[in-house]
C-alpha cells in the first residue's frame, strides 16, 4: 500500500486564515466567539457565534462569480486554493492558472465534507418562495444549496478530474473526507486529493434549531461560553469556516520535491448504533473509531502523545469522549486539548480544521491549551491541557470527530 | 422606454453580474457575456424586480442578445 503524506494546507477559520495566523490564534487561547448582529436581528435565543473574520467573497472571486455560490462554497474554494498554493500545485493564489505542468489532472481528486451545505441559500430562498410565489424562486437555488457544490466547483476552478465526492458524517465530515481521500490514494485511484471540510451554517434557523435541542451554550460571555471539559460547560458555540489539506502519495510528492508536513498514519470509522444525537454512556463507537485508527496505523496506544479532542463543550460529548479515551489508552494518558474553545464548533469543517491544528502541534512540538477552561470537570479523569500551551516531544497526534447520527472518525497524524 | 429598459439591463449586468460596462451592447449575446441559461433566468428576475416586467420562459427561447431581451421587455412595459 502506498504511504500518504500531506503536502499542503489551507485554512480559513474563526481563529484566522492561513496556517500561521490560525495557529497563532489557537495558541493565544482567546475565543473567537462574539455577539453576532445577524442573530440579534433574527431574535435567536443564542446570539454568540464564531465567524470567519475579514472575508469578502466579492473581492476574492468577483461579484459575478461570488453571487452564484453560497457562502459555504466561498469558504471551501478559499481553503482549497490556499492549500494547492501551499503545496506548490498551482503557481499563484486563487488557483493561479490551474494545476502546474507535470501534474496529471485526471489523477487529482477532491473530497469535501459538509454537514449542511448551502444553509444561507435555504434560509434566504424559502421565505422568498413562500412570500412571493414559485415564479420568484431563483434558478441558482439548487446549484447554490447542494452539499456537493463545493467539491464540484473546486474541480472546475482547479481543473482536477480525479475522483470527486462529498462526504457527510455531520460533525465528523471533515475527518471522514480525509479518511476516504487517504484510501483513494492508497488504493491507487488518485495520486493527489484535496481533502477537507466546510461549514457556513450560522443562520437564524440553524441556531434556533440547535438551541431548541439544547446543544448550544446559554452562556453569553465569549470568554467562557465554549469551554470544553470544564465543570461549568453547557453547550457549544456555532462556528464557520473551512480547511483543506493536500494528500499525496509519498512517491508523487517525492518526485516533485514537495515539502511534507506530516502523514496520515491511521484512520478509523465507526457508528454508535445507539441514538440520533447522544453518545452511548459507555463510549461505544468512539472507542471503536480510536482503536481502529490505531490498528490501521499499526501503532500501540502508548505511542499517541496528544489528542486533539472532538471536545465540543457539551456536557455529554466531553464526558463520554474522555471516558472513551480512558478505555482505549488505559494508564497511558495522552495530553488532550480541544481547540473549539477558540474556534467554536465548525460542524462539518471541524475535523479538517483540527487536522491542520494537529499537524501544527506535531510540527512545533506544542500542545495548545484548551481555551476558556478553568476547572476540569471532576468526573473527567484525563490529562486535559489548560492554562498555557505545553511543550512536548510529539511523534503522533490523534484527532477525534463525532457526528450526529452516531458517526465517528478518528485520524492519526505523524511526521 | 426602450432606453430606460436598456439602462436597467446595463445596471443589473454591471452591478449584479460584474460584467464590465464596455462589453455590454444591444448586439452582445449573453454567451459573449459569459452567461448561461440560468444566468439569463436570474437576470429576468432582477429585471422584474426593478421594472415589474416579467419575461416568461417561452419568451426567452429565441432571445440571444441583450437587445432581443430589451425589446421584448420594452414591448411588455
Amino acid at each position: 500500500m502506498r504511504d500518504v503524506v500531506i503536502t499542503g494546507r489551507g485554512i480559513i477559520s474563526p481563529a484566522g486564515r492561513g496556517v500561521e495566523d490560525a495557529w497563532k490564534g489557537v495558541l493565544a487561547a482567546v475565543s473567537a466567539a462574539a455577539v453576532d448582529e445577524r442573530l440579534v436581528e433574527a431574535g435567536t435565543p443564542v446570539t454568540l457565534a464564531c465567524r470567519v473574520p475579514d472575508f469578502d467573497p466579492d473581492a476574492e472571486f468577483g461579484r459575478g462569480t461570488s453571487r452564484r455560490m453560497d457562502r459555504y462554497t466561498h469558504l471551501a474554494l478559499a481553503a482549497a486554493a490556499d492549500a494547492l498554493f501551499d503545496a506548490g500545485l498551482v503557481d499563484g493564489p486563487g488557483f493561479g492558472d490551474g494545476l502546474v505542468a507535470g501534474v496529471e489532472r485526471d489523477r487529482v481528486g477532491v473530497l469535501i465534507g459538509s454537514g449542511i451545505g448551502g444553509a444561507e441559500t435555504w434560509a434566504s430562498e424559502y421565505p422568498n418562495y413562500l412570500d412571493r410565489g414559485p415564479g420568484r424562486v431563483s434558478p441558482m437555488f439548487i446549484p447554490k444549496m447542494l452539499s456537493n457544490t463545493a467539491a464540484g466547483v473546486v474541480s472546475m476552478r482547479s481543473g482536477a478530474r480525479g475522483p470527486n465526492m462529498t462526504v457527510n458524517t455531520a460533525c465528523a465530515a471533515g475527518a471522514s473526507a480525509i479518511h476516504i481521500a487517504r484510501d483513494l490514494i492508497r488504493s491507487g485511484q488518485a495520486d493527489v486529493v484535496m481533502a477537507g471540510g466546510v461549514e457556513a451554517g450560522i443562520t437564524g434557523l440553524s441556531v434556533s434549531a440547535f438551541a431548541q435541542m439544547g446543544a448550544l451554550t446559554k452562556n453569553d460571555d465569549p470568554s467562557s461560553a465554549s469551554r470544553p471539559f470544564d465543570v461549568d460547560r453547557d453547550g457549544f458555540v456555532m462556528g464557520e469556516g473551512s480547511a483543506v489539506v493536500i494528500l499525496e502519495s509519498e512517491e508523487h510528492a517525492a518526485a516533485r520535491g514537495a515539502t511534507v508536513h506530516g502523514r496520515v498514519a491511521g484512520a478509523g470509522a465507526s457508528a454508535d448504533a445507539h441514538h440520533m444525537t447522544a453518545p452511548p454512556e459507555d463510549g461505544g463507537g468512539a472507542i471503536l473509531a480510536m482503536q481502529r485508527a490505531l490498528d490501521d496505523a499499526g501503532m500501540t496506544p502508548d505511542t499517541i502523545d496528544h489528542i486533539n479532542a472532538h471536545g465540543t463543550s457539551t456536557p455529554l460529548n466531553d464526558k463520554t469522549e474522555a471516558l472513551a479515551v480512558g478505555v482505549v489508552f488505559g494508564a497511558h494518558r495522552p495530553a488532550i486539548a480541544s481547540t473549539k474553545g477558540v474556534t467554536g464548533h465548525l460542524l462539518g469543517a471541524a475535523g479538517a480544521v483540527e487536522a491542520v491544528f494537529s499537524l501544527q502541534a506535531l510540527a512545533t512540538n506544542t500542545i495548545p491549551a484548551t481555551a476558556n477552561t478553568v476547572e476540569v470537570d471532576p468526573v473527567i479523569d484525563a490529562d486535559i491541557v489548560i492554562g498555557t500551551p505545553r511543550d512536548a516531544e510529539l511523534a503522533a497526534v490523534m484527532s477525534n470527530s463525532f457526528g450526529f447520527g452516531g458517526q465517528n472518525a478518528s485520524l492519526i497524524f505523524t511526521r | 422606454m426602450s432606453q430606460e429598459i436598456m439602462d436597467t439591463f446595463v445596471a443589473i449586468l454591471t452591478e449584479d453580474f460584474d460584467i464590465p460596462e464596455d462589453e455590454i451592447s444591444r448586439d452582445a449575446t449573453f454567451e459573449d457575456l459569459g452567461m448561461d441559461s440560468l444566468d439569463v433566468v436570474d437576470l429576468t428576475l432582477a429585471v422584474e424586480e426593478r421594472t415589474g416586467v416579467k419575461l416568461e420562459d417561452e419568451e426567452l427561447e429565441d432571445v440571444k442578445t441583450v437587445g432581443d431581451a430589451v425589446d421584448k421587455a420594452a414591448a411588455k412595459s
